[in-house]
């Protein structure tokens, strides 16, 4: 019975905005679960403030959660808004200017009032002043429409009120033409044993969604066809999923027990509150009483046998400094998984950055080189945490995974892999003497592999290969205390070594868009989607680019060198106020032009691609 | 500034005093003058500090300042329940503690100790931070790792959580435990992870030549308090106590028989035996524990106490009466008092144990020695692992594959 007009979209962006406690980031992962059961690609984009449950109606308690979505390949969460929907206005004048102009708004009618206007100090009414016209506003009174719902209910007035958004869910799913069966699904399960919540919220639902149909505010209702992606089982996943994941895989692979130890931090506790739950795959997680104690637990661990593994954020890196300068000298595998976030010191806890580079690279110590391994997409973040523990185990080496708030919390949908394509993970631990000291068998600790540079693994329990190991410097071999001066120089250049080997564990590089372009730009970590759609947005333009990402920080892959002398031009997105772009130079010496953000919010392509426009003229 | 300038600027004598508003009540929780460890200035006494012995100038140990008729427990390197000897244990390093200094004591009591135990020397690890005590793992022929100044205790709680098969000890000293690592060695103790730690106590740095810990005792002359520290000290098993410790003991390193037998009841408590040595740094810290540990005064100045005995010390001419929540000394000699007017001691009691443990440094007390507290509660290890079985016999063993497809998934 539906008269409205059905308009095709490739792609759309959808940002939910409201009060911290007007779950919004509830309702955008509803709406990205449908997204995703519609096979659109996607990619979602969850901004929320440090405050828990900030004064109502303020600006600084404003949460949202953006999707881009689209039967295109998508790489972002967007670069602007279609559609906005704003639950009060604080939510409307912060997220304002990342609407397109001609965007659509939608709000709840029933807030905008003097009272929230005062609370997000605006001077007028939005909705009146005529600071909206360049969109298209659509007021639903949101507030009434749920109170009269569920009037008659047994349910108080704040109960009510907080189901609103279930309201504005169905009536955005409704919009796009996505499927209502998911949400209805997880609010069956979600509030099983309350069936009188579970029932209102279904109730709402549903309101919303038939609202939809039957209001005259809207005449058209978008489609978004399903994308061609890859053949194969999908889900959506989180960047802090993958990783959690990624570490599951490591431990069935490996046959290793994995102990994880992690002081709370955001926007790494995520990682912890998964891990907790896999109990039953050989992972023990230990919440320690800081962040020093969470990186000692693991590294008790990795002496006796198992994986030691630890998460951070920014401020907690630089507390785990030391101990990873003792892991390293120990040359034990151990796993740090830094999620970053916006500093300095406590900066922007729940806002991304790139800017723990640096102190990844450089943060101990002494003369203290060790791999860094970055993800660059939500799913990127399985095979990164896979491959940070073979390393480590391999290599004997602690191994440092950048991640960041933009990756950790964003999602994608996600070709489950297949267990058995995942690279072989053996571990060999030492079983008996390695060498002989006056016609003795003896164990050394620290006689290496050849390939690897590794040291052996004996672990407490075997007989015979009791050894002492320890923070001041080892004798080559024996692994004997030494002061040595020729001896610390050779050690401290096997380490380098040692981390410089892993060159061999890094497949060819490759290259995004054009080959035979002037202009490079060489990225890392969570940028990637944001510089290839950025790239082939400057392509379709006429320009010539192309792009290389580098999942390995340390070491450099050994044919980047090789790589870059194809090109004469260089531009190295960040955000950060310029870190890869130092330690390029310093190894290359060619002019690498840095192009910074430090937002606390991830690039769009658009940027991106005017930058290569601005560069090509 | 050299040692010895610094040296003859520190006065001859010293009257350490108590911080302002922190005057002793009755008892006093620390009295601020000691008998027996007069003004004598914690410096450098002319000897070579440690790290700069002169090349072949081996300190050969265990010392020969232990008094007479104090010699170990046990036959010398007799054969211990698991057929191995205190050789056994001995490392191939040289051991580089300074001459005459305490550690060397505790190392040989430890070493005569492991083969009674009958646990297999590749079970066994020993786990330090750092500070002169922390060297202690690379003399013994077990595993062992000497860490990060006060870490030892992560460390340890990741090693017996994961291996909750190995024998563990930890080693620590005043600093390492109670200054820079206080956070962690609160933590161990409440969590209760099932290993030993032995906490060399010697009221000093000696490792970075001589400034006060905190255990040292208010007015403290030292290279970093030349005009006598200010800060309140740590009564360490007071410390722990407060922490839930479950099993807290104090011993000394001039009394290695009744070292030997507090460490090995620590080993045989299941959950975080915790052992106070006080131990003498003959360099920067001479003489602090002589009241205690030497023959003249001993006898007087500590009490030797065990469960469910009552407290006499004294030779049996004293003891230790409660009078209200505190102590008193009786003499039982003079018709006044008998033995049965003694507390009798229980050491599964927390009260007792903050009482007695509050005796500390007092004028008219004796110093306790001996296991303070006893509490048989679960250990952190075993229900970590027993939480882990659980959700093993609940849901399975995991699947990676399963796993992975969990959840809402769509086929393309």
């Amino acid at each position: 019975m539906s008269t409205k007009t059905v308009e095709r979209l490739d792609e759309a962006t959808v940002l939910f905005a409201g009060d911290s406690g007007d779950g919004m980031q509830l309702t955008g992962s509803q709406f990205t679960l449908a997204t995703a059961y519609a096979m659109n690609d996607l990619a979602t984009l969850p901004d929320f403030p440090a405050e828990i449950r900030a004064p109502i109606g303020t600006t600084y308690g404003v949460s949202g959660f953006q999707l881009h979505f689209g039967s295109i390949d998508i790489r972002t969460p967007g670069d602007e808004v279609d559609l906005l929907i704003a639950m009060n206005p604080a939510a409307l004048k912060v997220n304002l200017d990342r609407v397109r102009a001609g965007g659509t708004i939608l709000v709840n009618s029933n807030t905008f009032e003097k009272r929230n206007f005062d609370l997000a100090k605006m001077d007028s009414n939005p909705l009146e002043d005529g600071s909206l016209d360049k969109y298209r506003v659509i007021q639903v009174e949101l507030t009434r429409l749920t109170r009269e719902t569920l009037k008659g209910w047994d349910l108080n007035q704040k109960e009510i009120d907080r189901s609103k958004n279930m309201f504005a869910l169905g009536l955005s799913l409704w919009l796009y033409s996505r499927p209502i069966d998911p949400a209805r699904r997880w609010l069956a399960k979600k509030f099983a044993k309350l069936p009188l919540i579970r029932d209102a919220n279904l109730e709402l639902l549903k309101k919303g969604y038939h609202f939809g149909e039957t209001t005259e505010q809207f005449v058209t209702r978008y489609e978004v066809t399903p994308a061609t992606l890859p053949p194969g089982r999908y889900r959506a996943i989180q960047g802090v999923q993958a990783l959690a994941m990624g570490i599951v895989a490591a431990a069935d692979k490996s046959g290793l027990k994995i102990m994880y130890g992690s002081y709370p931090i955001t926007p790494a506790s995520d990682i912890l509150h998964a891990l907790s739950r896999y109990k039953n795959h050989d992972i023990t997680t230990v919440q320690a009483e800081d962040e020093i104690a969470s990186i000692g637990i693991a590294i008790g661990a990795s002496f006796g046998g198992s994986l030691g593994i630890t998460g951070t954020s920014g401020p907690g890196l630089a507390l785990k400094g030391e101990a990873l300068g003792l892991a390293l000298v120990l040359e034990l595998p151990l796993v740090l998984i830094n999620v970053q976030r916006g500093g300095p010191s406590t900066g922007l806890p729940t806002k991304t950055e790139q800017s723990d580079l640096m102190q990844a690279m450089y943060g101990r110590n002494g003369d203290a080189p060790l791999p860094i391994i970055a993800a660059s997409t939500p799913g990127d973040c399985f095979e990164v945490a896979y491959e940070a523990c073979r390393i480590a185990v391999k290599y004997m080496t602690p191994v440092l995974l950048l991640s960041d708030g933009y990756l950790a919390n964003g999602s994608e949908p996600w070709l489950i892999p297949d267990p058995d394509s995942l690279r072989d993970f053996n571990v060999n631990f030492a079983t008996k003497p390695n060498h002989k000291e006056d016609g003795v068998p003896v164990y050394w600790p620290y006689l290496r592999d050849e390939e690897t540079l590794a040291r052996p693994w004996a672990i407490p329990g075997t007989a015979g290969l009791e050894h002492r190991i320890g923070g001041l410097e080892k004798e080559d071999g024996s692994g004997n205390v030494s002061y040595e001066a020729d001896n610390h120089e050779l050690m401290t250049k096997l380490r380098a070594e040692k981390v410089q080997r892993i060159q061999q564990e890094i497949p060819p590089m490759e290259i995004f868009g054009d080959e035979d372009a002037d202009l490079v730009i060489v990225g890392w970590g969570s940028t990637r989607g944001a510089i290839e759609a950025g790239v082939t947005r400057a392509l379709n333009e006429g320009h010539r680019v192309a792009s290389i990402h580098l999942r390995f920080i340390n070491p450099l892959p050994s044919d980047l060198g090789k790589v870059l002398s194809k090109f004469s031009r260089y531009l190295v997105p960040e955000l950060n106020n310029g870190q890869l772009v130092k330690i390029l130079r310093d190894e290359f010496l060619l002019s690498f032009e840095a192009m910074n953000k430090i937002q606390g919010r991830p690039f769009g392509p658009a940027e991106i691609a005017a930058r290569i426009a601005k560069m090509a003229s | 500034m050299s040692d010895d300038e610094s040296k003859s600027k520190m006065p001859s004598k010293r009257k350490p005093t108590l911080p302002p508003g922190a005057k002793p009540k009755s008892p006093p929780s620390r009295p601020p003058v000691r008998p027996g460890a007069s003004g004598k200035p914690a410096g450098p006494p002319g000897k070579l500090p440690p790290g700069k012995m002169p090349p072949g100038k081996r300190p050969a140990g265990p010392p020969g300042k232990m008094p007479p008729g104090k010699s170990p427990a046990g036959p010398p390197g007799g054969d211990g329940a698991s057929g191995l000897t205190r050789k056994d244990f001995t490392s191939d390093q040289d051991v580089r503690w300074c001459p005459g200094c305490g550690d060397y004591a505790v190392l040989a009591t430890v070493q005569r100790l492991m083969p009674e135990l009958g646990i297999p020397r590749e079970k066994i690890v020993f786990i330090s931070g750092i500070g002169c005590s922390s060297r202690f793992p690379y003399y013994m022929n077990t595993y062992g790792m000497h860490s990060i100044h006060g870490r030892a205790p992560t460390i340890v709680t990741g090693l017996k959580t994961s291996r909750p098969d190995l024998d563990i000890w930890m080693i620590t000293g005043d600093g390492d435990s109670l200054s820079i690592g206080g956070n962690h060695i609160i933590h161990i103790m409440r969590r209760n992870v099932n290993l030993q730690i032995i906490m060399f106590n010697n009221q000093i740095y000696g490792l970075t030549k001589g400034q006060y810990s905190p255990t040292s005792e208010v007015g403290k002359i030292t290279k970093s308090t030349p005009f006598g520290s200010i800060d309140h000290p740590f009564n360490p098993i007071a410390l722990v106590l407060g922490a839930e410790s479950s099993f807290a003991a104090r011993t000394m390193d001039r009394d290695p028989k009744h070292m030997k037998d507090i460490l090995r009841r620590a080993h045989d408590f299941k959950g975080t035996g915790f052992v106070e040595v006080y131990q003498n740094c003959n360099i920067f810290n001479d003489e602090a524990f002589f009241e205690y540990t030497e023959k003249a005064t001993k006898s007087d100045r500590a009490i030797f106490f065990e469960h469910e005995q009552p407290l006499v010390y004294a030779g049996g001419t004293k003891g230790l009466r409660l009078e209200g929540f505190h102590l008193e000394a009786i003499d039982l000699e003079n018709g006044d008092w008998g033995v049965e007017d003694c507390l009798k001691y229980d050491e599964t009691s927390r009260e007792l144990a903050t009482i007695l443990a509050r005796v500390y440094w007092h004028e008219e007390l004796p110093q306790p020695f001996g296991v303070f507290y006893r509490e048989d509660r679960a250990t952190y290890d075993d229900q970590v692992n027993a939480q882990v079985q659980g959700v093993i016999k609940k849901r399975g063993k995991g699947s990676l594959e399963e796993l992975l497809a969990e959840g809402d998934t769509w086929v393309v």
